[in-house]
């Protein structure tokens, strides 16, 4: 069977698609998982978007610990006799795949955006080397686990006439060692970054906190409304909460539109947008990395350009 | 407190050049590092062992020249080193193994530090699957960790959240970049790690058998198609033709 899990309900949508693709060519069945309380709606939703069936693990646990998902995991997979699992790959998907690769004996591949069968061999594909490369995976055993990234497939069109089986069955897990002792909402402006079609980016080019409205207003102008940045102004100046940041360790992007202003293109960022559709850099120093990555690019410091960019928008959009 | 490090040595992505033609990367010649965050991961166990006492491993698996590398960490802090030298391109199923059967050889332990990702693959897959293979919990995503005599804390970074996690010992940390700075050795210590010992074995004196479940096949280069239209002179004219431009690509209207 081609297994599905992750706690992530659209995440799980996109990947019953993909999941549907490579069924087809192993002529089995597509599960969805749904790991704690039983929510049919759930169920009969994952159903209309491509699942054949729906495994419920009921259990008591409350909070996430990758331990204890992971046992509960392989037992499903056992169950179901399932030899292909796409997991979601946010934080909790990644450690939970590779644990559950540890517990299973079984491959892993984090973070791809192509999966397919060739020679009747599962394989993987992913960014490698701050994505100067992108690595061929092939699986020589089952079960094979992917983690795939959010927006990497488009789901299927819903169906709510479609049938499926769902199933219902209590499973425990041995309880893990370590304690949930508080968990802390972070401070967040309730951004998607991976859920926008357009984007302005901030980088180390701007100079205090206080000029991020620059790009802001860019954004708002362009209808977009969304302010990304590369790393130094969420993980070290602070500037601006994590979930903007854009790149290999912060999110991964693609907008329709990407405007990228004092940042100068590490790789790093690169690999975090470089699947957006059209690139605009704003720097000043005409050797930026980023230009390489641009479709349009103004040489420019951004404190004059940007003002006048956003005018020229707006009177452009009416 | 028995601290075990795990470090990898990698190349120094940054210095990656691309073959023109191919668009593949060109991995000989390029420099080898530890990678940064298992940088973090040491020391953290440094900072650990300043407060309760205790000593620190570094485990690594690579080549025998990684060798080079697990003395940067001996002048850092750690105490010892242990190498297996293993064939290149093992997978995580391998490696962890490796590691596993390794830390059972050193004995007694009580904390294990990875760094959360390695920077060349980034795939995070060590920690947890070691976790796995020792059947201990693991703390993954740890941004600030503290230590007392019979358990750790950690606040680990989930993006949205911040969940703080407790655990006695034997577990698995891996830390973030964030976690500190790892300090630079003085020259003394450099000359110092020169007598710490690295013991060498091999991994087939410690497993058998053991076949990668998942072979990287090729590596492809990346091509990026892209405009590379570039204004450089007069700002109002490049400010309007760009947006002339954008209008074109049907990208302003929301």
């Amino acid at each position: 069977m081609v297994l599905v899990y992750s706690d992530n309900k659209n995440l799980t949508i996109e990947m019953l698609s993909k999941a549907t693709e490579l069924s087809k060519e192993t002529k089995e069945k597509v599960i969805a998982t749904i790991i704690g309380k039983t929510d049919e709606n759930l169920a009969k939703e994952y159903i209309s978007y491509g699942a054949d069936n729906v495994f419920i693990a009921e259990t008591e646990l409350k909070d996430f610990k990758a331990e204890e998902y992971a046992e509960i995991l392989s037992k499903i997979i056992k169950e179901t006799k399932s030899e292909t699992i796409l997991i979601g790959s946010n934080k909790n998907g990644k450690e939970l795949s590779a644990r559950l690769g540890g517990i299973l004996n079984a491959g892993c591949v984090v973070d791809s955006n192509n999966v397919y069968f060739k020679n009747n061999k599962l394989i993987a594909e992913r960014m490698v080397y701050s994505g100067n490369a992108i690595a061929v995976n092939q699986f020589n055993s089952k079960p094979a686990i992917v983690t795939i990234p959010s927006k990497a497939f488009d789901p299927l069109k819903k169906d709510a006439s479609r049938k499926g089986e769902i199933t219902k069955k209590k499973i425990d897990a041995e309880k893990s060692a370590s304690k949930i002792v508080k968990i802390t909402e972070m401070k967040t402006s309730g951004v998607n970054v991976e859920d926008a079609e357009i984007i302005v980016s901030c980088g180390r080019g701007f100079k205090n906190k206080d000029d991020i409205k620059l790009v802001k207003e860019l954004a708002d102008v362009l209808k977009g409304k969304t302010v990304g940045c590369s790393r130094p102004i969420a993980a070290d100046m602070k500037w601006l909460p994590e979930e903007h940041w854009i790149g290999l360790s912060g999110r991964k992007v693609k907008p329709k539109l990407y405007i990228a202003a004092g940042i100068s293109g590490q790789i790093q960022h690169i690999a975090g947008m470089r699947d957006s559709g059209i690139v605009v850099a704003i720097n000043k120093d005409p050797d930026a990395l980023i230009f390489k990555s641009a479709d349009y690019g103004i040489v420019g410091d951004l404190y004059a350009v940007l003002p006048k960019l956003t005018s020229a928008v707006k009177e452009k959009m009416g | 407190m028995n601290i075990i490090v795990c470090a990898k040595q990698v190349v120094d992505v940054s210095e990656m050049k691309i073959d023109s033609t191919t668009k593949k990367p060109i991995l000989q010649g390029v420099p080898q590092k530890i990678s940064d965050i298992d940088k973090n991961a040491m020391e953290e166990a440094i900072k650990i062992k300043e407060k309760h006492g205790g000593k620190i491993t570094v485990v690594t698996i690579g080549p025998t020249n990684a060798k080079e590398r697990i003395k940067e960490l001996l002048a850092m802090g750690a105490d010892e080193g242990l190498l297996v030298t293993a064939p290149e391109n093992i997978d995580y199923h391998i490696t962890a193994n490796l590691l596993a059967e390794a830390i059972k050889k050193i004995g007694e332990y009580d904390l294990i530090l990875c760094g959360e990702t390695s920077i060349d693959m980034f795939s995070g897959q060590t920690g947890p699957r070691l976790a796995a293979n020792l059947n201990i919990p693991q703390i993954t995503y740890a941004q600030n960790i503290a230590a007392e005599k019979d358990k750790i804390t950690a606040d680990r970074n989930m993006g949205d959240q911040l969940v703080t996690t407790e655990s006695n010992y034997p577990v698995i940390v891996t830390v973030t970049k964030e976690i500190n700075v790892p300090r630079l050795p003085s020259l003394m210590q450099i000359l110092a790690a020169a007598n710490k010992p690295i013991k060498e074995i091999t991994a087939e004196s410690i497993t058998k058998d053991l076949k990668p479940l998942v072979e990287t096949i090729e590596l492809k280069g990346v091509s990026m198609e892209r405009k590379n239209v570039v204004y450089k002179d007069d700002i109002d004219e490049s400010v309007k033709q760009l947006v002339n431009n954008l209008a074109k690509e049907g990208v302003l209207r929301g």
